[in-house]
C-alpha cells in the first residue's frame, strides 16, 4: 500500500532534541486525529528510539538522527528512525526488557517499550554501521469516521 | 524540567514539573541524589502530578532513587501519577515494587 503522506527529519543525536522530536512527529500524526492514549503512545516510542540513538548509536560524539514518518490510507502510520552509529552486535539480546549496555541512568526499557505502545517494532543493524528501528501503530476509526481532513 | 524539593519533619517530597526524559533525567537523578543525602529522609514521596510526558529514562530516575533510599533503610512511595506515566511504570512493572499513592481525594 502506498503511503497518503510522509515527512522526513533530520536531528542531531543532542538529548536537548528528544522534546523536539516527539511534537513533530506528534504534530504530524494528528492529521489521523488520534486518540490522547494513541498521541502518548507515539510520542514516547519515539522518546525511547531517539534516545538509544543519542545514547548508544553515538555515545562519544554528535551525529545525524533520520527519521521517517508516513501515514496511509488504512490509518496506519509507519516511523522509521535511522542511524549511522556503533550498531548493536545481540539485536535479540538488546530487546530483552531491562538489558541495558548503559550506565545506572538508563533502564534498558527502551525496546519493551517501543514493543508495548506500538503494535509492531522491527530492528535492524550491522555493527560499526548503523541502526534502523521500524515501528508501525494503526490509529483507529472514530465515530465521526472523519479523518485527514 | 523542573524540580521541587520539600522537607517536612522526616519525609522529603519531591515534585517533578515538566517532561521527564533523557534529557532532564541525567540532571535529575544527580540533583535528586544530592537532596536525599543532604536531607537524609526516614520518607521519600516522590510527586509525578506536574509531569506531562515520561519515558524510560524516568524509570531510572524512580529506581536511582528506590536504591538510595533502600540504602537508607527508609520508605519510598510514587504519588499522583498521570495516565502516560502510569502506563510507563506498567511497563516497566514498577508498580509490584514500588508503593504508588494518591496524595489528591478528588481527582476529576
Amino acid at each position: 500500500m502506498k503511503h497518503t503522506n510522509e515527512i522526513k527529519l533530520t536531528i542531531l543525536s543532542k538529548s536537548a532534541n528528544e522534546g523536539f522530536a516527539r511534537s513533530a512527529i506528534a504534530a504530524f500524526v494528528a492529521q489521523l486525529d488520534p486518540t490522547l492514549d494513541e498521541l502518548n503512545d507515539i510520542k514516547t516510542a519515539v522518546s525511547e528510539a531517539v534516545t538509544n540513538c543519542i545514547v548508544h548509536a553515538y555515545p562519544n560524539s554528535v551525529e545525524k538522527i533520520h527519521i521517517r514518518v508516513r501515514l496511509f490510507d488504512d490509518n496506519n502510520i509507519e516511523i522509521v528512525i535511522k542511524d549511522n552509529g556503533l550498531g548493536i552486535p545481540n539485536i535479540e539480546k538488546a530487546r530483552t526488557p531491562m538489558y541495558t549496555t548503559g550506565d545506572s541512568e538508563r533502564s534498558g526499557m527502551g525496546f519493551t517499550i517501543m514493543e508495548s505502545f506500538m503494535d509492531s517494532l522491527n530492528v535492524r543493524s550491522k555493527s560499526g554501521h548503523g541502526t534502523v528501528v521500524t515501528m508501525k501503530k494503526r490509529i483507529s476509526m472514530r465515530l465521526s469516521g472523519r479523518h485527514g481532513v | 524540567m523542573k524540580i521541587i524539593s520539600t522537607k517536612t519533619n522526616k519525609t522529603l517530597k519531591i515534585e517533578l514539573v515538566g517532561e521527564l526524559d533523557h534529557h532532564a533525567a541525567r540532571n535529575a537523578i544527580m540533583r535528586i541524589g544530592q537532596s536525599i543525602d543532604f536531607e537524609l529522609p526516614e520518607k521519600t514521596i516522590l510527586n509525578l502530578s506536574g509531569l506531562s510526558f515520561m519515558d524510560s529514562s524516568g524509570i531510572a530516575v524512580i529506581i536511582n532513587i528506590y536504591r538510595r533510599m533502600q540504602e537508607l533503610g527508609g520508605a519510598f512511595e510514587i504519588s499522583d501519577v498521570p495516565t502516560q506515566a502510569n502506563k510507563v511504570i506498567n511497563a516497566a512493572g514498577l508498580n509490584k515494587i514500588i508503593k504508588i499513592s494518591e496524595e489528591k481525594s478528588l481527582v476529576i
